[in-house]
């Protein structure tokens, strides 16, 4: 059966010229980069041109741009590491409400106070409540350039008035909108910035934290010297440079290149699935807002269903979605972020795509989403449709 | 089943004719207390009232939700230890 892979804002298909930097790399730049000898100095060079492409295609400065893991990783040193390092500012960081959970877990264990902001209904923050929070002041706020589970793009530069006034620094989970939408350190607003290269094609693996001076930063996982003591571990060279590649084929922060030009494309199909959902299934919300949303993605809720039956249905008519319903995720707990944005937490699914999905596909998509939930229902919740 | 409005007493505040239905959703998960919701306000006329317990952490959301979708009147929620109950008129 044809497949149609529609999770790509979990783990996106590498690029191919990801896929041969990384087996490349893999095979002939084994060295530790941090030894003297011919081998480790050919990895060196390697890991500081990746380096360099980082700091070019995101922007801000190579001196200040580190390599880790992942998002995960990525989010708790910069919101961690921010908290250790800038001890003199009041003891408080800030958090929308609909940030990534490994980011609320990063500031619930920073060692200081944790504020959450609420959000509206697609899911945006009151920056009135943000203003009011800061009036405590606080070390750090977090922001996420663009939310996960809905897309909202989030007011960065708003919110980043907000905290200069405040003299707070900004930190911008841009995991969501790095490769997906034209986004650049250098005229975002923020103080640090959290990526991951699984979302864009990059590979899974690696990601980092750009920042500029005004944000000092300690290193979390620590013991030896590497990435100026703030990043320990042998470095992941393949990954690093599959991420280098991928971010050089999309030139993230041009307005005209390859990631805007994606960005338009997949913006046209988003406004036309929600519109199609909202024929096809009744009794459906879709989640965020019409305009200034991820374009390459939908999330959606259905009335009567429970979301792990419908992405399995989807799974079998050849869908691959993702849903924080409760049944189905791991916690057993509904999606925070449709808890904040008082949204349907049953029923839901979250679509997204990539540079190769069609408009063809995800037509097929809305007619299946209608099939499944329709099948569904009539096999749980007979009788709930006819008081109309 | 009672067709007239509720009654108000002289304190003013509006008698119940008939007790609510009471749909028991304990123990139950989304969208299970949604849909017994939906099933008991079918059974029942405009005006009547539904009272839904519900413990599932989706209820506290969904149940409100719900309410907002269909156009249904949601006139007390309670909060007992985790154990939630939802009393929701019939709007339509």
């Amino acid at each position: 059966m044809e497949r149609s892979y529609l999770d790509h804002a979990s783990a996106s298909p590498p690029h191919p010229a990801a896929i041969a930097a990384y087996s490349q790399v893999a095979d002939q730049f084994f060295a530790d980069p941090t030894r003297r000898h011919r081998e480790g100095r050919a990895a060196r060079d390697l890991l500081e041109q990746a380096r360099g492409v980082v700091a070019k295609t995101l922007g801000g400065s190579p001196d200040r741009c580190l390599f880790t893991s992942g998002g995960t990783e990525a989010v708790h040193l910069a919101v961690r590491g921010a908290a250790r390092a800038n001890r003199t500012r009041p003891a408080r960081v800030i958090s929308a409400a609909v940030e990534h959970s490994a980011v609320l877990a990063a500031a619930d264990q920073s060692g200081v106070e944790h504020v959450r902001v609420p959000v509206d209904r697609v899911g945006r923050i009151d920056l009135d409540a943000l203003r009011q929070a800061l009036r405590a002041g606080a070390l750090l706020v977090n922001l996420q350039h663009a939310n996960h589970e809905v897309g909202t793009i989030q007011p960065v530069r708003e919110a980043a008035a907000l905290c200069r006034e405040a003299d707070a620094l900004l930190h911008v989970d841009a995991c969501q909108t790095i490769g997906r939408l034209p986004v650049s350190f250098d005229d975002l607003g923020a103080d640090l910035l959290s990526w991951s290269a699984a979302k864009f094609g990059g590979g899974r693996g690696s990601g980092g934290v750009l920042w500029w001076p005004r944000a000092r930063l300690a290193g979390v996982l620590t013991g030896d010297e590497r990435e100026h003591r703030r990043r320990s571990g042998l470095e992941h060279l393949p990954g690093i440079v599959a991420a280098a590649e991928a971010l050089l084929q999309l030139r993230p922060n041009d307005p005209e290149g390859p990631a805007a030009e994606e960005a338009e494309r997949a913006d046209t199909l988003r406004r036309r699935l929600r519109e199609r959902l909202t024929q096809t299934v009744e009794d459906l919300a879709v989640h965020g807002p019409e305009d200034g949303a991820l374009p390459h993605l939908v999330a959606a809720s259905a009335l009567y269903v429970e979301g792990q039956a419908l992405v399995d249905g989807l799974d079998r008519a050849g869908f691959a979605v993702h849903s924080g319903s409760s049944c189905a995720t791991t916690s057993g707990e509904p999606s925070h972020v449709l808890v904040a944005m008082h949204a349907l937490t049953h029923g839901h699914i979250r679509a997204s795509w990539g540079p190769d999905t069609t408009a063809a596909e995800l037509e097929a998509f809305a007619t299946t989403v209608g099939d499944v939930v329709g099948q569904l229902r009539a096999h749980l919740a007979p009788g709930t449709r006819s008081h109309r | 089943m009672p067709t007239s409005p509720p009654a108000r007493e002289a304190t003013g505040k509006v008698a119940r004719v008939t007790e609510p239905l009471v749909v028991d959703s304990l123990g139950k998960s989304c969208p299970v207390p949604v849909i017994e919701l939906s099933k008991a306000m079918n059974t029942v006329e405009v005006g009547a009232e539904v009272l839904v317990l519900a413990d599932d952490p989706g209820a506290k959301i969904d149940i409100p939700v719900w309410c907002r979708m269909k156009r249904q009147e949601l006139v007390d929620v309670r909060e007992e230890r985790g154990n939630w109950s939802f009393l929701v008129r019939r709007a339509l």
